[in-house]
């Protein structure tokens, strides 16, 4: 991914920034800055997601892309944010317990990096809530 | 008064013993644990480094009471495990909690006492009013070569401090250092592991500038040992601030909230500051307490806080993130070959 | 609007082709459908080509004006226009063509579609697919293709109780069927036994859960239905095209294992065509995973949602069943190169349909249909076809 596409969203990536339109109270993660329901009649404000969520699906990835092939086997999973929105994540946890419905919450880690001399994708996984 | 508004700390979860790196290297655990008291060490995950051990350890501090992170004029991070030689550790703190963009920044490095000094420098832009609040961390994801003896100790952890001087949990009525250029312990640009100078560590690195430094303060404050509730000293492992403590009067039961090497190991930068947290953790409004860093090359920064009443207020909740002892707990723990994976010690394809 | 019938097919064999280029498995099934449909190069109007990332697996864009130069038609100067929907483009491809035709824009057209993946590594076709996910929001996270389709799969097993062993049934069938299909990339059958103990991939996915990586090409000759018979007895109409589409990740779906575009796209073609699931004889359907296919036949309405894995553990959609269906043998078995699967999904059907399935031939087949997805279900395409 180039320098500019991951540093555009960083807002996204490190401190889950998205968007609510007050007209309707639905949240937006990514941030849309058009609601699909209201559409001109939406009014569009900055929110920042707490990072709190419920697991909804997931799988153990084995076989992985070579970017994340060193982290096998991982959780990646399908996560309904507590406001609405569903993302797709990674959940940094013990492959063998990881369930459906259960409380995950967000932490701050290396996604990728660019190779040995590229810059280092920080950004957003989630923990299981104890 | 210029003092610590909030802190928080991180350590990752993973561990190795000291038995499991004895066991690889034909050496006698015992000598470590006995010799050294120091009985395992933390690991970062494979997706952890010194900047997400860093963010994790200022949100954690943020969590414990509502800073304005746009009035956080200054972010300095000191760590000898920077991800990146040039860029920042800084920025990316800076960024995770919402201080970009009216804020200065730095990384330090200054061995293990980087982030001690990054606390000093704090102090002074919050004392002349150049900024309301800076954030100083200190965060390591320390390389020992395999087999040398900083195998045993080099760990992986963070704390960070809000230094302001609007209501602090802790009043830092004093700091000074001492430093001199001392070739104890350096890793030279370009090279994986740090080399040191064996038992020239000891006396001429370690003791003569924590004593040093500790003098310095007792003078210029008029105390002695006994002034002091709590006394946090550097801890490459349990041995050394035992008998810097006892050297300097202390006793015992003063240094042991502080004193956090034995299951955690060497948190290089991070070392003093969380000490520092371990023991703010259960302090109570009037504890006195003293603390001393060390870093090799090499210089002691040593500070006097007092514990005020706002650590028990409404404003702070020091229940809000984890503090030391919690994060010492239900760690997982890994063999050899895991371990040298997480530390990237294991030659990849390039 | 007139009709529009298929008048030729051709196919190369689907695999792992070393020898063999993106031009010349493109021009071996261009030259199959011209011979098929007995027809002359100058007569097609127009091309539509499928065509998913020959950017990344061979380095080459502008596919319409390449084939079209290969072909021989370049010095012709027809219109040729590629498609890109992911593992959907060849389904759009024909669909694009039927509606040149049938709106009296173009006469004689091809629809082609043609994937090379063998040129780069396991790593790069791996991460290329990823691009008919979010890759923004989903390949970034660590998302991989069968690792959303895993989720799929997990979400719908805990929802409805289908059993493991139900799921793998479907890559059993679609080998029995392919060991019947000269040109499928697997010519032998497989056990439930192959299916259970091979390499996992994305719990609870399997290598045999999933679709290979395949080189191939597809072509079909569409034509005015009312001038077929001048270049085959055996013409074959289309009855219905329709095209869905949906949000391009899957957590933005509003429900994980049912596929709306499917649905929606199901739904419009039995619409247009004044025909339900009972009128159908067999169906191919997009199973780029086993478990996609458990939601396909779902989702087209051949039975409940929740009920797909009996109804393939009891033989209902084998060759002998109540609707056979992927009597090719699927994207499992025949193969998938992304960007033909769909148009091959028309060559089998219109075998079917002529009589000229072989070994796989379903006895009095009147009526098929075709189901080609992109991704994981941002974008569907469905036909129904019908002997005249």
């Amino acid at each position: 991914m180039s320098v500019a596409r991951f540093w555009r969203h960083l807002p996204q990536r490190y401190n889950m920034v998205g968007t609510k339109c007050e007209t309707c109270g639905r949240h937006f993660f990514p941030p849309r800055t058009f609601c699909p329901d209201c559409r001109r009649a939406g009014k569009i404000v900055e929110h920042k997601f707490v990072g709190s969520g419920t697991v909804v699906t997931y799988t153990v990835i084995h076989t992985a892309a070579e970017q994340y092939s060193m982290l096998t086997p991982y959780v990646l999973a399908i996560v309904k944010l507590d406001e609405g929105p569903q993302i797709t994540t990674q959940i940094v946890m013990d492959p063998a317990k990881v369930k459906i419905g259960m409380k995950v919450k967000s932490v701050f880690r290396k996604i990728a990096t660019d190779g040995e001399s590229g810059i280092i994708h920080y950004g957003t996984k989630f923990v299981p809530v104890e | 008064m210029v003092g610590i508004i909030t802190y928080g700390a991180y350590i990752p979860r993973y561990r190795i013993k000291v038995e499991e790196i004895t066991r690889v290297w034909g050496a006698n655990a015992a000598d470590i644990t006995g010799g050294l008291g120091v009985f395992e060490k933390s690991v970062p995950d494979l997706d952890e480094d010194a900047a997400t051990i860093a963010v994790e350890a200022a949100r954690n501090a943020l969590k414990r009471r509502n800073v304005d992170p746009e009035k956080i004029g200054a972010v300095y991070v000191g760590s000898e495990s920077h991800p990146y030689a040039v860029k920042p550790t800084a920025c990316t703190v800076g960024e995770a909690i919402g201080a970009t963009p009216r804020m200065t920044a730095a990384d330090y490095e200054f061995a293990c006492k980087a982030g001690t000094a990054a606390i000093q420098t704090c102090m002074g832009l919050v004392k002349s009013g150049m900024i309301p609040y800076g954030l100083a961390i200190g965060s390591d994801v320390s390389q020992g070569a395999p087999s040398d003896a900083l195998e045993y100790t080099a760990a992986a952890g963070g704390a960070a401090y809000v230094i302001g001087n609007d209501d602090p949990i802790a009043i830092i009525n004093h700091t000074c250092s001492f430093t001199t250029d001392t070739p104890d312990f350096w890793r030279r640009e370009g090279q994986d592991y740090p080399r040191h100078g064996g038992r020239f560590t000891g006396d001429p690195g370690y003791f003569k500038h924590v004593k040093g430094a500790s003098l310095l303060l007792f003078e210029q404050m008029h105390t002695t040992a006994k002034d002091y509730d709590y006394a946090v000293f550097h801890q490459p492992n349990a041995k050394f601030p035992q008998k810097v403590a006892k050297d300097l009067g202390f006793k015992t039961e003063q240094i042991k909230p502080g004193l956090v090497v034995p299951h955690l190991g060497n948190t290089y930068s991070g070392a003093s500051p969380i000490g520092l947290a371990a023991t703010l953790d259960i302090a109570k409004p009037g504890d006195r307490i003293f603390v001393c860093s060390f870093g090799s090359g090499a210089g002691s920064d040593a500070f006097d806080i007092t514990v005020t009443d706002a650590i028990t207020s409404g404003d702070f909740h020091r229940e809000a993130a984890p503090s030391v002892q919690q994060l010492l707990k239900d760690p997982i723990y890994l063999d050899y070959a895991r371990y040298a994976k997480h530390k990237g010690k294991i030659v990849m394809q390039s | 609007m007139r009709d529009v019938a298929v008048i030729g097919i051709g196919c190369t064999k689907f695999g792992e082709k070393w020898e063999s280029s993106f031009r010349d498995i493109f021009v071996e099934a261009g030259a199959l459908a011209l011979e098929d449909a007995q027809l002359s190069g100058e007569k097609i109007d127009a091309m539509y080509v499928g065509n998913m990332s020959a950017g990344r697996f061979i380095g080459q864009e502008h596919i319409g004006a390449l084939i079209a130069d290969y072909a021989g038609m370049a010095t012709r100067h027809i219109p040729s226009t590629r498609v890109e929907a992911a593992c959907a483009s060849g389904g759009l491809a024909f669909r694009q063509a039927v509606i040149a035709v049938a709106s009296g824009m173009e006469d004689i057209v091809i629809a082609a579609g043609v994937e090379k993946m063998t040129d780069v590594g396991s790593d790069e076709s791996t991460d290329t697919l990823t691009g008919a996910a979010d890759r923004e929001w989903e390949g970034f996270m660590g998302a991989t293709f069968p690792g959303l389709y895993a989720m799929i799969a997990q979400d719908y097993m805990h929802k409805y109780h289908m059993t493991r062993e139900q799921l793998a049934q479907v890559a059993v069938k679609n080998h029995y069927n392919g060991a019947r299909n000269p040109i499928a990339q697997f010519q032998s059958e497989i056990t439930l036994d192959t299916v259970l103990k091979s390499t996992m991939v994305a719990e609870p996915l399997r290598l045999f859960d999933c679709s290979p990586v395949t080189d191939g090409a597809a072509a079909v000759i569409v034509a005015p239905l009312e001038r077929a018979r001048e270049f085959t007895d055996t013409p074959i109409k289309v009855l219905a095209s329709a095209q869905a589409s949906d949000t391009i990740a899957l957590h933005d779906r509003r429900d994980i294992s049912t596929l709306d575009a499917t649905v929606a796209a199901g739904q419009r073609a039995f619409k247009k065509a004044h025909l339900s699931q009972k009128d159908i004889d067999m169906v191919e359907v997009h199973d780029c995973f086993t478990i996609a296919e458990i939601c396909a036949i779902e989702d087209l309405g051949f039975c409940k949602k929740g009920e797909a894995g009996k109804f393939t553990a009891d033989g209902e959609t084998a060759l002998g069943g109540k609707i056979p269906v992927n009597t090719s043998g699927g994207l499992k078995a025949c193969g998938h190169p992304v960007g033909a699967t769909g148009i091959k999904q028309v060559c089998e059907i219109v075998q079917q349909l002529r009589g000229t399935a072989g070994k796989r031939q379903v006895d009095g087949a009147k009526i098929g249909m075709t189901h080609n997805v992109g991704g994981t279900g941002a974008t569907v395409a469905v036909h129904i076809l019908g002997r005249v």
